[in-house]
């Protein structure tokens, strides 16, 4: 075992794996992290904390991701590049490890335009590839990104990271995700899919390379309640792929949010048969609730007992 | 070269607004190619501010000047007399040109006309974009001669980002994603195995971290 996070044990265990994700507030107040533990709580392996997400500033990830431990749930702290150097990293992640976190997900970030501090400045000392190798190097080697041994104690994590299968160039992407698994990457969430062709498209080209032995895929998930939701990710969002019989589909539904949850119940009984996919992450954004009536229905509750 | 852009008029009129005399300094380097600090440009901002004042009732006196480079000693030296003269210089050279001007009279007040932008080139007529960042380690090499440095906008060396999409930076439309550019370049080259290596992260020794940069040439020391 590298790091003995349960995500790891049951995506070795050969199981399908489930990973849903919790916004921490915009405030210092424990309860709201606890509240959503509860929903996730049994539901899913561990539940990633995102990293100050679209630039706004929230309680930092770790410290979240802590208060989450406290609460019998694991977390996948997400970690992103672009508020801190290396030795702020590091430094953090030695801390997140002491506090009991066993999964870390780089990323690099979104840019600071997008959120609420536009005039930041960032840093970018190290991009996610390297991040993803630094956080290997920590745990395998035992050494400081410098050099610098770590006596003793050294974090140890299982590395995530992310692919976007839908970013341009569509043919690069494959080698990307080699690359990830070159710098260390143990599992990779993707980004949300609506497009399932083209993921499956991806996915062959994924197996072709072997890439899907070598890491643990998590098709990325986001129940949708309304097609307004669905037509600003498809001009807004850079990088997604929305297809306009979804976008058709939604605007013909007579109750929306059902029609939502039918169709990512649809999506997942379609990925659990692509090869190569070794689990889901969910993103419900703001609709958490939702996750355990999609994992019932598509017969993924219980959730797997590991040791 | 050097792209700088002109102060709003208000900035600069602030700058200046207890002086009766002062120097207005271009420069004859690269911002005469861009259109903000040449000998026209001092010809039009000096009729500009001289307007405001006279609209103001406190009529401004202006020496117009503009050395074939600011940034160098013995062009500065050539106008002694008529710096000595004046009671503040207005230079709208760049930066480095300010600086020199500022050193070389210290007794002088020298206020910027200009923002210094970046280092890049006129990619059409008019318009100029940022192609260096002046890292001190060039990369261009393995990328088929397009910096990711300057033109990403999260400096990434294992690019593209999640975000690049339509060949369009997810940061800002206007620019496109230099990641599928160096792309689509190294394809042509035929030297797209450049991008299957993770690309170590970067030394910024080199760069702008320990404040100001030296270069000798010892070669040409006297
Ligand atoms: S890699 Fe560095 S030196 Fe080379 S063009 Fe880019 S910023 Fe300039
Ligand atoms: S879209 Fe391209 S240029 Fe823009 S941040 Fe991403 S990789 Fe860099």
């Amino acid at each position: 075992m590298k790091s003995g996070s349960k995500l790891e044990k049951v995506l070795t265990a050969g199981k399908f794996a489930i990973t849903a994700e919790l916004g921490p507030p915009q405030n210092a107040n424990p309860e709201a992290i606890k509240k959503k533990a509860q929903h996730c709580l049994g539901v899913a392996e561990a539940v990633n904390i995102t990293d100050n997400q679209t630039a706004i500033v929230r309680m930092s990830s770790i410290a979240a991701a802590a208060i989450a431990v406290s609460c019998g749930l694991e977390p996948v702290a997400q970690m992103v590049c672009r508020d801190r150097n290396r030795i702020a990293m590091q430094s953090d992640l030695l801390g997140a490890a002491a506090l009991g976190i066993k999964n870390i997900l780089c990323l690099s970030g979104d840019h600071q335009s997008f959120g609420n501090h536009p005039e930041a400045k960032n840093v970018y000392c190290l991009d996610s590839m390297q991040l993803i190798s630094m956080v290997k190097q920590m745990r395998d080697e035992k050494t400081f990104i410098s050099g610098d041994p770590i006596k003793e104690y050294e974090p140890k994590f299982f590395i995530g990271a992310v692919a976007n299968p839908f970013a341009d160039p569509f043919e690069f992407r494959v080698v990307r995700l080699a690359k990830k698994i070159q710098a260390g990457a143990d599992f990779i969430q993707t980004q949300c899919i609506f497009d399932l062709d083209k993921f499956e498209k991806w996915m062959e080209l994924v197996v072709k390379e072997g890439l899907h032995k070598k890491v643990y895929i998590m098709a990325g998930i986001t129940p949708i309640r309304s097609s307004r939701a669905l037509k600003y990710m498809k001009t807004e969002v850079a990088g997604m792929s929305i297809p306009d019989e979804l976008i058709e589909r939604m605007d013909a539904a007579e109750d929306p949010k059902e029609e939502g949850v039918n169709i990512a119940c649809e999506m997942i009984e379609r990925i659990k048969k692509i090869e190569g996919v070794s689990g889901l992450h969910l993103m419900p954004i703001g609709w958490e609730s939702i996750t355990p009536v999609i994992l019932e229905r598509t017969g993924l509750l219980p959730r797997p007992e590991v040791d | 070269m050097i792209v700088a852009d002109r102060k709003p008029l208000q900035e600069i009129l602030e700058y200046i607004k207890d002086y009766k005399k002062i120097m207005l300094m271009g420069c004859g380097g690269c911002v005469t190619v861009c259109f903000s600090g040449g000998a026209k440009a001092v010809e039009l901002l000096a009729s500009q501010i001289k307007m405001a004042r006279k609209e103001q009732g406190n009529d401004i006196e202006i020496i117009e000047c503009t050395p074939t480079r600011q940034c160098e000693y013995e062009f500065l030296e050539e106008l002694k007399k008529d710096v000595e003269s004046v009671e503040a210089v207005l230079s709208i050279a760049c930066g480095v040109g300010v600086q020199a001007m500022a050193v070389h009279f210290p007794e002088m007040h020298t206020v910027p006309g200009l923002n210094t932008k970046f280092m890049g080139y006129p990619v059409e007529h008019a318009l100029w974009e940022e192609k260096c960042a002046g890292c001190g380690d060039c990369v261009l090499e393995w990328t088929g001669g397009l910096c990711p440095i300057s033109r990403c906008a999260k400096k990434l060396l294992n690019g593209p980002c999640g975000g690049s999409a339509d060949g369009v930076c997810e940061v800002n439309k206007d620019n496109e994603c230099v990641w599928q550019l160096i792309y689509d370049r190294l394809k042509k080259l035929g030297k797209l195995e450049n991008l299957n290596q993770v690309r170590k992260p970067k030394d910024w020794r080199t760069s702008t971290n320990a404040g100001q940069r030296r270069i000798k040439f010892e070669e040409a020391m006297l």
